[in-house]
């Protein structure tokens, strides 16, 4: 089960790497969060 | 001062490093932010230099756009096997205003069955607000709303909302119900967080159940020698947490059990 766990974390990462998923991070996060301050 | 408290101040610090911001009243924008900390830290908090992974994992199931969130249930799957819910004992600087609240002098309201039976609230909470509502939403008319960012979170309003609409008249200008709603919510987690221990922490945080889960499985955190073990409950009996042995899901790796174990069965797990 740990293991398995293990492999799914890496795996998750290094796709969501390739398809840039930290770019749409980075997007969401460098820009003020309206729903987070009660606005949006 | 408790190593523990140190980490936990020394966390915040690095959490929110970006100190200009505060005077500012802007948020740092660097490529820092592409990583997800391991704890509840808004993202939009004038200091913060990461992302919040609560907010991240709602931004792939809000918007227009509707994503499986690959590389933040990566990381999330990640700090759960390492850490645990250590990241909420050590790490979580939501966590340790509301254990510097607590320490105001007052009546204090221990963990008890009613205390048991909310733990269960955040594992709703997680699946509601940061699962189905945005997804609904997305499904019902094309966009989905990040729910528990909205909604709920208390960090977001006191770490976010609070310095920015302070120090941005334009904010300010934006600002009504949903605000309202949000700002009462913070004060009255401020408020309760006097009178009962992490309070957020226990019954509110989808962060702190996803850790929960990895709790027997990370490589670091607290294990008992069953060996060692006289079931004295001391143990349990001096947790703060809703926890029914050593290093369940409700612990949070704090320490405390170490003090008054008879025998020293419990430790912190090496590698």
């Amino acid at each position: 089960m740990k293991k398995y766990l293990w492999f799914i974390a890496f795996f998750f990462i290094a796709f969501g790497i390739y398809q840039k998923d930290y770019l749409a991070v980075l997007q969401k996060a460098a820009i003020i969060c309206l729903e987070c301050i009660g606005i949006g | 001062m408790a190593k523990r408290r140190i980490i936990q101040i020394l966390t915040a610090f690095i959490y929110n490093g970006n100190l200009p911001g505060f005077i500012q009243g802007r948020i740092w924008q660097g490529s820092s932010k592409q990583l997800c900390v391991p704890g509840l830290n808004c993202y939009s908090c004038p200091g913060a230099l990461g992302a919040c992974p609560i907010g991240s994992l709602q931004s792939f199931v809000s918007g227009t756009v509707l994503r499986f969130p690959f590389y933040v249930l990566g990381l999330l799957i990640l700090f759960g096997l390492i850490l645990g819910r250590i990241v909420c004992g050590w790490f979580c600087p939501f966590g340790l205003i509301q254990e510097l609240l607590y320490k105001i002098p007052s009546p204090k309201i221990h963990k008890n069955a009613l205390t048991l039976k909310l733990t269960y609230l955040k594992y709703l909470i997680g699946l509601a607000f940061v699962i189905i509502i945005p997804i609904a939403f997305f499904a019902w008319d094309g966009v989905g709303i990040p729910a528990f960012c909205k909604f709920i979170c208390p960090a977001g309003t006191l770490e976010a909302a609070v310095p920015l609409i302070t120090l941005n008249s334009d904010l300010r200008s934006g600002l009504g119900l949903l605000f309202g709603w949000k700002f009462l919510l913070m004060l009255f987690t401020i408020l309760i967080s006097i009178f009962i221990y992490r309070p957020f922490c226990r019954f509110i945080c989808p962060l702190g159940a996803w850790y929960g889960i990895y709790n027997k499985l990370s490589l670091f955190g607290i294990q008992v020698d069953k060996v060692k073990c006289t079931s004295c409950n001391n143990c349990v009996k001096i947790c703060k947490m809703d926890c029914q042995e050593v290093a369940d899901r409700e612990c949070i790796n704090c320490g405390e059990c170490l003090k008054v174990c008879p025998t020293k069965a419990i430790s912190f797990k090496q590698l």
